[in-house]
């Protein structure tokens, strides 16, 4: 517990430093303007949105193999905390591009795979909660495999087959000769929300495995309830 | 006391088996054939109302519409396919029986699959007519992409109409459900079926891509299929 | 710059939103368990 509370605390810490160097310390950008600060939030995030559904898939896959509940846990946790963050580029992206690029949306490859991976995911949750309590487990995994293969080919479909919007050009800003104040408020911003990401991850596990032992407890009641 | 010996139905037996039955039952019945067909003639024919366009134009969206329609009514055909095993525990004898999943799994899709062409057969006339259309590509090509696509939207639908089959509101879990997996699958359809259809570019990527796509997840629902059976 | 505050605030707000799921999911469960031990 304790350990629990001063990582919480370091966290809060990086993420108020995040916060300044993302506001403050990063200069701003010569083509785009403050507009653009909303970088140091959007791709970190975007980072450990896939980050937290490669974690799903793993999950996944051991599940199917071991059938052990805590990697189901692991799964449900990493698809929850997967999609927080995958909402947050959805939201950040459309409120970057607008008063950059005059347009709040663009089908080109990377924010049309973010939607129909949130949309994956979010019908995973939904299968979660639909599906009978015993195949809950097995059927999510299926689904998560399914997702993850899926997704390689959005990227390649949307890349090829969608020819009338092409993916906005990030300008100088982006990869080719960038301020360095620019890449450390990347990087603390993604280490913040990285440790925020395991923090959160690690109390939805800690909620699905008392969940479980919860289940579990009812059901041997009712069978020696029944046997009565 | 020897134990008795279970005979292990061999693969191909069970598969011709299923489709058979499956084939006899819907051609007696013909409910799932109607229900689809009635969906597809419908959304056509919304769309045509809701949409006024130039001929230009409706050329180079006819292939979406048709995959939206197709889309939807083999939606309806599939969830009936499966809630018939479900209303006679055919679903259970199968789990029980040594027959090998995958032919069940398989014997399904490709009855579904005919239907599903045997639909788009009645439909094509349907669309040329209101759309003026005509095939400016090699029209091998248009016959690749349906074959293609089809197989696209059949194996992962009749997979995950197998999974959502106990689900609670079953009838929403399996578009849910399909839709956005089938994306890239229709992305490459619309743009086979447009290109061949307006003659611009070539559709050569759309399909390789098709068939990459149908190959890998039929393996994979091949594979994770018992999974899903056994899921309890 | 405005344009930022809004994103900022809207990252932090489904953060929060997502939190206050998790406390909930909590309470609940913390529920369920006294049920079970009165039992």
């Amino acid at each position: 517990m304790k350990s629990f509370v001063i990582f919480a605390l370091i966290t809060l810490a990086l993420l108020t430093f995040g916060l300044y160097q993302a506001l403050v310390a990063a200069p701003t950008e010569a083509t785009m303007g403050d507009v653009q600060r909303i970088f140091y939030y959007h791709l970190p995030s975007a980072i450990i949105a896939f980050l937290c559904f490669f974690a799903n898939f793993g999950a996944s896959v051991y599940y199917l193999a071991k059938r052990c509940p805590k990697s189901d846990a692991v799964a449900v946790a990493t698809a929850e905390v997967g999609i927080v963050f995958c909402t947050v580029v959805l939201i950040t992206g459309p409120l970057w591009a607008r008063p950059v690029w005059g347009i709040w949306w663009t089908w080109d490859a990377r924010l049309t795979s973010t939607l129909v991976l949130w949309l994956i995911y979010v019908s995973y949750l939904l299968l979660r909660r639909y599906s009978a309590a015993g195949q809950n487990p097995v059927l999510c995994a299926v689904l998560a495999i399914f997702g993850a293969v899926d997704v390689v080919f959005v990227y390649m479909s949307i890349r090829w087959f969608r020819t009338q919007h092409p993916a906005p050009v990030f300008g100088g800003g982006e990869n080719s000769g960038i301020d360095p104040r620019m890449a450390h408020a990347v990087y603390w911003n993604l280490l913040a929300f990285s440790a925020m990401a395991l923090l959160v991850i690690w109390l939805r596990y800690r909620l699905e495995r008392l969940r479980q032992q919860v289940d579990e407890a009812h059901a041997t009641r009712a069978i020696a309830g029944g046997s009565r | 006391m020897a134990a008795p010996a279970i005979a292990h139905p061999a693969f191909g037996d069970v598969l011709r088996a299923t489709l058979a039955k499956d084939l006899r039952l819907e051609w007696r019945s013909k409910e799932a054939i109607n229900s689809m067909l009635f969906f597809a003639l419908l959304v056509v024919v919304i769309f045509s109302f809701a949409f006024d366009l130039t001929a230009e134009e409706s050329r180079r969206i006819a292939g979406g519409l048709m995959w939206v329609a197709l889309l939807f009514a083999a939606v309806v055909a599939l969830n009936q396919t499966w809630a018939r095993e479900l209303r006679n525990q055919a679903l259970d004898a199968y789990r029980i029986s040594p027959a090998p999943p995958e032919a069940l799994f398989l014997a399904k899709t490709i009855g579904n699959f005919i239907f599903v062409i045997l639909l788009e057969a009645l439909m094509a006339p349907l669309f040329v007519i209101f759309y003026n259309l005509r095939s400016v590509g090699p029209p091998y090509q248009l016959a690749l992409a349906f074959v293609l696509g089809t197989w696209a939207l059949v194996s992962n639908g009749t997979f995950f109409a197998a999974m959502s089959i106990r689900t609670r509101s079953r009838e929403v879990m399996l578009p849910l459900l399909l839709f956005p997996i089938s994306i890239p699958a229709l992305l490459a359809m619309v743009s086979a079926t447009s290109t061949v259809l307006t003659g611009e570019g070539d559709a050569h990527l759309s399909l390789v891509f098709l068939a990459v796509y149908d190959v890998v997840f039929t393996i994979v629902g091949l594979f994770l299929f018992e999974t899903v059976l056994h899921a309890e | 710059m405005n344009w930022v505050y809004v994103a900022y605030a809207a990252a932090w707000a489904i953060h929060i939103v997502y939190f206050i799921t998790l406390t909930r999911g909590y309470q609940r469960v913390r529920r369920d368990i006294e049920d079970l031990n009165r039992q």
